[in-house]
């Protein structure tokens, strides 16, 4: 017998009764559904992530361009940003070589205002370790976008599509050194949130 | 109504005045109550342990002694607690299962079946109250920080009624205090450090009493109060609210 | 207690013990974090809803698991994932260890798996010569210190700065009695990111497996997991087999949960969802039973295989805060790993379903609300059952349980001095009673109650 089958038999002989899986619905609407700008701006910078709420892409430009020199790497997933970072060629390279990346400005389309998160595909990330490696993340939500939780959040993702996609929620950081946080683990330094209104 | 009163064998032999105070106090209140004069122990000592297998004797002994109350009401959640979800008998478990729904520790009694709504009783003095996690969780005597519940708490109800006497705060509500059954021997070093941070929490409060609906907690207290030298006493929450008012 | 020559939980909770104000700083850094647990929980009403359906869904896994198995498989193989099954911890070493041979690389990074301390993989792989990097800060720096996490979310917390500051100094050139926390990250941060690019083979622990889908999700808080799966050509997951959940959307019972639960965090920094290999990559998935099958058919047990490693049973317990997790002798400590852990070795582990005063506050922050102090309880009694337990303490069991069943010798002994007390619970079979040591005993009273009952109402 392989190992599969002697696990799978075993399971099978020991696991107990079938019992009903439990309904989320009620969870789903026990939620408070007030005021999500607020709630997601607030969590999202009581975990560390920089909030600005922008008008145009123009606008982010400017914050982007006096918080970031120009001399360092800039890339991004939004083709509109061609002017202020690098939207084609980072595509081509190996993971590893996008060790020296100071800022990527990605897009989420979907933030979850109980926790701060954004939901970023890959897709969105251009390469998968770009959110990771960078040194700082930027990250455009549309507004319309913050639903109230997870259960929001996870209706709205659709299952099939992905092969991967992470919750971001604030710069990394860690605590494990007296539980002392600090921000930048091995992940981003920063994360700024650039959100928007558009129908 | 006719109550049965357990008292534990720490409480008969080692604070009668708990014991006591249970019992006049029950009578204040209009109760009949018996002290069936053959009992022991509810046999937690030794289930704790691991014998629960042990226990056939004291549980025959304690149906034998309290199946005919109409309630069985005892100064000690644990002992309570133990019985409530560990007495059976192999003959004649019907009566167990009537024990074990007609058991009571004193506070649970007094408010829910009693209905106690005021107490001629006065104490003046701090009081630091110590939740005992089998009364607490167990019973759900108070309601426990970890859930997210409406507070409520039976022995602070009683001890509310009681003229001059001043609750203090504690920084942490519902710590446990370490005694634990054979832990206190079998774990000394952690079973004392964690009596010493308890009282520490009473002493830093400015309590000149700690009291409690189970004796078990307040002895390993005493112990240690005692050997800190410190004036501070442990009161069984019978004897406060058995306290005449002058 | 245990029969091995290994010290038990009491004899390292000793030690840990001698140095007080250590431990109340341990308790005390612990205990803030149950405090901020509560205070992210209380922020949602419906918490305790959340809780029960939680362990309704594991439930409900657990209860049709080989069937989740099986779906997990094949979803995951159709998006192009190996699976391989480990029976034991041996298996799952090898499985490892084929694949890093197979590329012909002798050195891999890892990020936290609670699994592979429980299979010791790093030892496995060090004796055959492969060097391990474990990424998580907490888990290098008890790696730096050649001993294993103390705890499962924060691996370091028995270390002080100052003690992580000198390992650095030695292993990682940090000038000597630098401690802020902030400088010893940053030198992490550096040392690992040369880790990260030079390594091909990363292997990452699993909190969630969805059957649905085939996908697995990893949380972090510093990213380590995602920097060493995406820079790698060879990701490895490990998982137990109680971490299938059924579908999707489980997820966001399950996340809300988990991080609340651990530190009070909204949710992790990163939750990340591996569906698929990156387009020339590989990506395996070792599904490892090593008893669980077995604690699966223990009634009285087996909702222990509901955990989802938060780590808040720990953080509250008033006994892991003053004994540290190294006195629990096992990967897993404090409540939950007590639990565990006598379904793996019940002799080796008879001591540590005793290291608890059953006060409960487990079972309350459990997310998943095992009953943690209940299956505790009944660990004890099959423990003795089994006969892992000193002939001593069964003698003086038998002794109180003599003492006890009869009125009149009870009452005798009683009289006697208040010679129960020998035989009392907090006096079991000792020479010499360590009651005594740092406590008094209450002064007997003159008479007890039965004896001023009979003086008193006897005429009743």
């Amino acid at each position: 017998m392989s190992n599969r089958e002697k696990i799978l038999s075993a399971v099978r002989a020991n696991q107990p009764e079938l019992t009903a899986l439990p309904e989320i619905g009620s969870l789903k609407s026990l939620a408070d559904k007030a005021n999500l700008l607020t709630q997601f701006t607030t969590v999202a910078t009581n975990i560390g992530a920089k909030v600005f709420e922008v008008k145009s892409l123009a606008e982010v430009k400017t914050i982007i361009q006096n918080k970031f020199g120009a001399e360092k790497r800039v890339v991004s997933t939004i083709a509109e940003l061609s002017d202020i970072a690098d939207t084609k060629e980072y595509l081509g390279d190996l993971p590893v070589e996008l060790a020296d990346v100071e800022l990527a400005i990605l897009q989420s389309d979907l933030a979850v205002a109980e926790n701060g998160a954004v939901w970023i595909t890959e897709e969105q990330m251009g390469q998968r370790v770009l959110p990771f490696i960078t040194q700082h993340l930027a990250v455009l939500v549309n507004t319309k976008n913050i639903v109230a939780t997870m259960h929001d959040a996870y209706s709205s993702i659709s299952i099939t599509t992905q092969g991967f996609g992470a919750f971001v929620a604030g710069p990394s950081k860690t605590a494990d050194i007296e539980q002392s946080l600090v921000i930048g683990a091995h992940g981003p330094r920063s994360m700024s949130l650039f959100l928007f209104n558009e129908d | 109504m006719t109550v049965g009163l357990f008292i534990p064998c720490y409480i008969d032999q080692f604070y009668p005045g708990t014991a006591i105070a249970t019992l006049q106090l029950l009578e204040k209140l209009g109760v009949t109550v018996v002290y069936p004069p053959k009992q022991t122990c509810c046999g937690q000592p030794m289930a704790n342990s691991g014998y629960e297998h042990l226990t056939t004797g004291c549980n025959e002994l304690f149906i034998d002694n309290f199946s005919d109350f109409d309630y069985i009401v005892s100064p000690s959640g644990s002992c309570i607690l133990h019985i409530k979800d560990h007495l059976h008998s192999e003959g004649r478990e019907n009566e167990a299962v009537q024990i074990r729904h007609k058991v009571y520790e004193l506070t649970e009694f007094l408010t829910d079946i009693l209905k106690v709504e005021q107490l001629d009783a006065a104490f003046p003095h701090k009081v630091g109250l110590h939740q005992s996690c089998h009364g607490q969780r167990g019973l759900k005597l108070s309601q426990m920080t970890e859930l997210v519940a409406a507070p409520f708490s039976k022995p602070l109800q009683l001890l509310n009624m009681v003229k001059g006497l001043e609750l203090i705060p504690l920084s942490r509500q519902d710590e446990c205090c370490g005694f634990g059954g054979t832990f206190c021997v079998a774990e000394e070093a952690v079973s004392v450090k964690m009596g010493v941070d308890r009282v520490a929490d009473h002493l830093e409060h400015g309590a000149e009493f700690i009291t409690g609906a189970d004796m078990s907690c307040l002895m390993h207290m005493e112990g240690i109060l005692k050997r800190q030298g410190s004036r501070v006493k442990v009161l069984h929450i019978a004897e406060i609210l058995n306290s005449s008012a002058q | 207690m245990s029969t091995t020559s290994t010290k038990d939980h009491a004899e390292l909770a000793g030690q840990f013990n001698a140095d007080e104000k250590r431990v109340d700083w341990h308790d005390e850094t612990l205990w803030w974090i149950r405090q901020k647990r509560d205070k992210a929980v209380n922020q949602l009403p419906e918490w305790e809803l959340l809780r029960e359906t939680a362990s309704k869904i594991k439930e409900h896994g657990l209860s049709n698991l080989s069937n989740y198995l099986e779906e997990f498989e094949a979803n995951a193989q159709a998006n192009g994932i190996t699976v391989h099954w480990a029976a034991d911890a041996k298996e799952h070493n090898e499985i490892v260890h084929g694949i890093i041979k197979k590329h012909g690389v002798n050195r891999m990074v890892k990020s936290k798996s609670m699994l592979t301390e429980e299979c010791h993989l790093n030892e496995y792989l060090t004796e055959n010569g492969i060097e391990v990097v474990d990424s998580d800060l907490g888990e290098r720096i008890v790696q730096l210190a050649k001993e294993p996490p103390s705890h499962i979310v924060l691996p370091c917390i028995h270390k002080k700065k100052e003690e992580i500051g000198d390992l650095f100094h030695e292993h990682l050139g940090t000038p000597a009695g630098v401690s802020d926390p902030q400088v010893l990250t940053e030198t992490a941060r550096q040392h690992l990111r040369e880790v990260f690019l030079t390594r091909k083979i990363a292997l990452t622990g699993v909190n969630f497996a969805v059957a649905e889908t085939g996908e697995f999700v990893v949380c972090t808080n510093e990213g380590n997991a995602d920097m060493g799966a995406h820079l790698s050509e060879v990701h490895i997951a490990s998982m137990g087999i109680e971490k299938i959940i059924p579908k999707r959307e489980h997820l966001g019972v399950f996340l809300r949960l988990l991080t609340r639960s651990a530190t009070g965090q909204p949710i992790t920094t990163y939750s990340s969802h591996y569906k698929k290999p990156r387009p020339g990559q590989e990506m395996h998935i070792v599904i490892v039973d090593n008893g669980r099958s077995v604690q699966l058919g223990r009634k009285d047990f087996r909702n222990s295989l509901k955990c989802i490693r938060c780590g808040a049973c720990m953080n509250t317990c008033p006994v892991y805060r003053r004994s540290g997790g190294h006195s629990y002798h096992n990967a897993v400590s404090g409540p939950i790993g007590s639990i565990l852990a006598p379904n793996l070795d019940m002799e080796k582990y008879a001591d540590l379903p005793f290291a608890s005063t059953l006060c409960g506050s487990c079972s309350n922050v459990c997310p998943v609300k095992i009953d943690i102090h209940d299956q505790l309880y009944k660990w004890r009694q099959v423990i003795v059952k089994a006969g892992y337990t000193t002939k001593a303490k069964t003698a003086g069991m038998k002794m109180m349980q003599w003492t006890l069943s009869s009125p009149g010798i009870y009452h005798a002994a009683g009289k006697a001095g208040r010679m129960v007390m020998k035989y009392a619970p907090f006096a079991v079979n000792n020479a010499l009673n360590p009651w005594y040591k740092q406590r008094d005993m209450p002064k007997p009273p003159v008479e007890s109650f039965d004896d001023w009952y009979k003086k008193n109402r006897g005429n009743k």
